[in-house]
């Protein structure tokens, strides 16, 4: 078998400048092989090397004294929740994947982070998706695309709803949470953003090192096929039909029930404390986990190609070490525990083979039938990638957004349509025909549902992977009747298990036409979110999915977010865990809004405190926390809202500005009135404005399929400033809660909220079949089952077109 | 009593199953692996949800060979009571042990939300302690739920009231879009001739704390201990 030769040729095929060639010649002292060629491509590709990105990160707030393994350390990052406990948490973009193979692309995006969660010794526990797609509705269209793309906009998300549901329904993790968005920019380039959370007690964190020279290396999981060959380098370059059309083949494919054989036998390996170190085989496969773990581990890794089990006959060693093929991980165990180790493989009927051994030489050596195919540096290759400190220019759009005033547009006479017409929009109308699809119960601890501010879930003792010397059978052990599996057997009260809160948000429109105080409003609305469901936040893992980084207006747009991430998340006390970069989200018809999505995970104290958004009791006040309107905005929160965007067509003007310590002073009042036992409902005011956070607090209440507690509201806002009527009712200021309370607390919540140094406002009250709003300029009612009707069923009605 | 919950490879709802009969009815529980030939001398055997062999083929076309699954024919030959809960119940039906087939909802969508159950009869051991009249309010999650039988076969179920519960309105209507799947004559969950073996595709271990929203799936293990207490010490004597 010959390889190609190097040529300048070859290697710009493997996106590697002269300069980084140059400087792998350096490295090896010598010009690599082809196999060495391919792995240094894929190690130095954005999506794994994060080399134009790198210098910004850094400046992400990544310490506080709860965590426990920080951002870049690991696969994911963890946190103590507290009595031994912790979370292990990330989220992960499959945006390029998903845009060729939809179903595909997103089933093993939720593959993926699955692993990295048990990778960590945690077992996973929820899961959380934000996705983005071009408009699935006509009226949607920003600016009148042609139908052709309308219907491929709904079979991108048809299939990647269809993926994500296959394999976290098959796994049996619950997906609790989530977001979609439907905008042209993302037409062609769709955006699907998987996170998954898992528990574990302190103990039991594990470790992607290759440590103990001589330890032998085993793989687990499927054989290795040519699917997704060198999926991380395709995952960091432009989008264009060719590229897609030549990379369909780079889609992996995902098999969920291997998935859960292979994260139940690793849960089983650990417990036996034979493991020294564990990674999964995630982009750039065989590659990335052997050479990162032997550069944590500071030691080295040999590994023979030929012990690899191969789905392909006659695969090359560049192949398999760059093959993405799903399921696969790599375990390093202790010398002489081997016969443990098979056992449990055995039990789950996975493949595995040993293929190496850990070693005290620093490289990372590839032999194929004994002969040597790769010898690199593990650390330099693995850390030493280059960094980029690109040029960042401000966006030309960025004067014509500046320059818009709320002259270019009439106000409103009559809201009452305007209203319908937003909540029947797909990014704000309710998202059940997607997380129906989803199994969001399954583990039994979906406290809260999908459908409101932020999923809640219980964490069960059972949800707690067992320790080493904890194997018991038995009654009661939990066990079978012969074999020896790991439970953790010790019964806890219900009353004393964990409460998480998940949200996960961004407002991309936002953070394109102000990438700094965007990003703000992303992690603040994260945060809001999270108050509004009863939690403080613990931290925050982000998705930063933006354009091409070799464009100055883009990196600017990436700079920019990134210093009001950062701010943010200082502000917040939600430090920064982990992440994921994807960049080169553009086609031929331009980029993505920068859409820096904010996972961010908290915590309730007690369950009294878990509040949900709708209206609970007739005759409950409703108060405004917040003021109704930012009169020293001069759009008067208009700017970039869904207003301007469904009634005008405009996506344009400076977005609302957000003064995060105000921001913080909110959310902690909003919990200390939660704490108190004030609060019946919280809803936060984000898309729409005021009047859409009202007639969700009516509407949103499900109490089973066809069955809807729908609430009406009498709300007055007459002695609110008088200001336009759009930006009264459908404004964006930042900063508003709408509460409930009972009538008979009202006054106190007002006083008590003023005391914390927040303004409030008891605006209404809650009862009746209709949502009626009165301003200075008139009264309006709307009918509650209509409204409901028209935001239930918009996303649905679409998809069956 | 003495419950035995299989734990096939892609079981998910194996814990749940645990956990609700251990920790909420303070029963004792126990897994019992696919490979096993061996129940552990159980009160009851509960067919948990989930995937048993990932399910690419047909939703429990394989479980129905396993090892495990002979041993509860035998132990449901001998009188014990089986529950299957959702792939529990495909793997029943596919296994012989009950009637009919669980095929793809209509919608030909997977479905997760809670739906409202009109239970027929209080005349079995699944069923004794729902009270006449109840509408309860249990989850469903599954893309296999539309029950389906031909027309002798509906029919002798229904003659021997073997249908257990039907999807219906919040009021207790029996109607069509109060199902979630399309089954025939909105069959939520059957049982056996002899009445010892059931199987429903909602999921009563998702509904058995009130922290989770409802508790009603409780009635249905309740009514399997109350019957056990009752019935089995007559039964072995």
């Amino acid at each position: 078998m010959t390889e190609p030769s190097i040529t300048a040729e070859l290697v710009r095929k493997h996106n590697l400048t002269p300069e980084e060639f140059d400087q792998i010649k350096r490295i090896l002292g010598r010009d690599p092989s082809y196999t060495e060629l391919g792995v240094f491509s894929v190690m130095w590709s954005e999506h794994c090397s994060y080399k134009n990105t790198r210098p910004l990160l850094k400046t992400f707030p990544t310490k506080s004294r709860n965590i426990l393994v920080g951002a870049g350390e690991e696969n994911a990052g963890i946190i103590d929740i507290g009595d031994g406990l912790a979370v292990a948490f990330k989220i992960e973009s499959h945006n390029h994947p998903s845009a060729v193979e939809p179903f595909q692309g997103a089933a093993t995006g939720v593959g993926g982070i699955i692993r990295d969660i048990f990778t960590m010794g945690a077992r996973p526990v929820c899961a959380v998706n934000s996705l983005r797609f071009g408009p699935i509705t006509e009226e949607a269209s920003d600016g009148g695309n042609p139908k052709s793309e309308i219907a491929n906009n709904r079979r991108l998300l048809a299939g990647v709803v269809g993926g994500i549901a296959h394999y976290g329904n098959c796994f049996g993790i619950p997906t609790v949470a989530g977001e979609v968005y439907f905008d042209v920019c993302y037409e062609g380039n769709p955006l699907v953003n998987a996170f998954c959370l898992g528990v574990l007690r302190h103990d039991q964190i594990a470790r992607g090192k290759a440590s103990g020279i001589g330890n032998p290396v085993f793989y687990v999981g499927p054989a290795t096929g040519r699917d997704g060959l060198a999926g991380a380098a395709f995952a960091s370059q432009d989008l264009t039909d060719e590229s897609a059309e030549q990379q369909r083949g780079a889609v992996q494919v995902g098999d969920p029930f291997m998935e859960k054989l292979v994260c139940e036998a690793c849960l089983e390996l650990l417990a036996t404390g034979a493991v020294a170190g564990m990674q999964d085989m995630g982009a750039a496969g065989l590659t990335c986990s052997t050479c990162e773990t032997a550069a944590r581990a500071d030691t080295g890794i040999e590994i023979e190609l030929s012990k690899v089990p191969q789905r392909a006959p006659d695969m090359t060693p560049y192949e398999i070490m760059l093959s993405e093929s799903q399921e696969r991980m790599l375990v390093i165990v202790h010398k002489g525990r081997e016969e443990e180790v098979k056992r449990i493989f055995e039990k789950w009927d996975l493949p595995w083979s040993e293929i190496g051994t850990v070693t005290d030489s620093g490289r990372m050596v590839v032999r194929n039938h004994g002969q040597v195919v790769v010898d690199v540096p593990a650390k330099q290759l693995a850390d030493d990638a280059p960094v980029y400190h690109r040029e960042a220019r401000e966006p030309e759009y960025l004067k014509s957004v500046r320059a818009f005033s709320l002259d270019e547009v009439a106000d409103l006479t009559d809201p009452c349509d305007t209203l319908r017409k937003l909540i029947a929009w797909p990014s704000i109308a309710s998202k059940n025909w997607v997380y129906r699809q989803y199994d969001h119960m399954v583990r039994n601890g979906t406290v809260v549902c999908p459908g409101s501010d932020a999923a809640v879930i219980r964490i069960k003792h059972d949800s707690i992977p067992a320790t080493p010397g904890r194997l018991d059978a038995g009654w009661d052990g939990g066990n079978t009747c012969k074999e020896q599996v790991p439970n953790s057997a010790e019964p806890v009260a219900v009353g004393k298990e964990k409460l998480i809160a998940i949200t996960v948000d961004c407002n991309a429109t936002y953070v394109y036409l102000d990438p700094y105080e965007g990003s703000k409003i992303a992690v603040a609305e994260a945060a809001r979110n999270l108050a509004c469901s009863g939690a403080a936040p613990l931290g925050t893992t982000d998705n930063l999915n933006f354009g091409n980084p070799h464009n100055p207006e883009i990196f600017y747009q990436i700079r920019e977010s990134v210093r009001g991430l950062a701010e943010a998340c200082r502000v917040f006390k939600a430090p920064v865990t982990g992440g994921n970069v994807s960049l080169y989200n553009q086609n031929p018809n331009g980029a993505i809004d920068p859409t820096p999505t904010i996972a961010m995970v908290g915590l309730i104290e007690r369950k009294e405190h878990i509040t949900t958004q709708w209206f609970k009791d007739e005759g409950d006040a409703i108060i405004l926390l917040g003021h109704a309107v930012d009169e020293s905005d001069p759009l008067l929160g208009l700017g970039g809202s869904a207003c301007l965007k469904v009634v005008h067509s405009r996506k344009t003007g400076t977005p609302p500005s957000c003064d995060l310590e105000k921001q913080k002073e909110l959310h902690e009042a909003l919990l200390s009135l939660i704490y108190t036992g004030d609060i019946k409902s919280a809803h936060d005011c984000s898309e729409g404005g005021l009047a859409v956070a009202l007639a969700e607090s009516c509407i949103s209440h499900q109490i089973a399929r066809g069955a809807f507690d729908l609430t009406g509201a009498f709300v007055d806002l007459s002695s609110a400033p008088d200001v336009r009527l759009d930006a009264l009712l459908f404004g964006e200021a930042q900063g508003r809660i709408m509460v409930s309370v009972s009538a008979l607390n009202a006054v106190k919540v007002v006083e008590r909220a003023k005391i914390l140094g927040v303004a409030a406002f008891n605006v209404g009250i809650v009862g009746g079949t209709a949502l009626k709003i009165k301003t200075k300029r008139g009264e309006w009612s709307w009918d509650l089952p209509e409204l409901h009707r028209l935001w239930w069923n918009a996303i649905g009605d679409a998809m069956r077109q | 009593m003495k419950f035995s919950i299989l734990q096939f490879p892609a079981s998910n709802c194996d814990q749940d199953a645990v956990h609700v009969l251990r920790n909420v009815l303070g029963q004792s529980a126990r897994l019992v692996w696919h490979k096993e030939s061996i129940l552990g001398d159980p009160d009851a055997v509960i067919v948990p949800g989930g995937f048993s062999y990932g399910d690419y083929l047909r939703t429990g076309a394989i479980a129905r060979f396993s090892p495990v699954i002979q041993a509860v024919k035998a132990f449901a030959e001998a009188g014990g009571l089986v529950l299957g809960i959702c792939n529990g119940f495909q793997i029943l039906c596919e296994a012989g042990l009950l009637p009919g087939a669980l095929i793809r909802n209509r919608s030909l969508q997977f479905r997760c939300e809670h739906v409202f159950l009109k239970t027929l009869t209080g005349d079995s051991p699944f069923t004794n302690r729902i009270p006449d009249e109840k509408v309860i309010r249990i989850p469903v999650a599954h893309g296999e739920g539309c029950y389906f039988a031909d027309a002798q076969t509906i029919e002798k179920l229904e003659e021997n009231r073997q249908i257990l519960w039907r999807y219906c309105t919040r009021d207790g209507q029996v109607a069509e879009t109060a199902s979630p799947n399309g089954s025939i004559g909105n069959i939520a969950g059957i049982c056996n001739e002899r009445r010892n073996v059931a199987g429903l595709m909602p999921h009563p271990e998702r509904a058995s704390e009130t922290l989770l929203g409802s508790d009603d799936g409780r009635l249905i293990f309740e009514s399997i201990v109350q019957w056990l207490e009752r019935e089995a010490p007559a039964v072995a004597a």
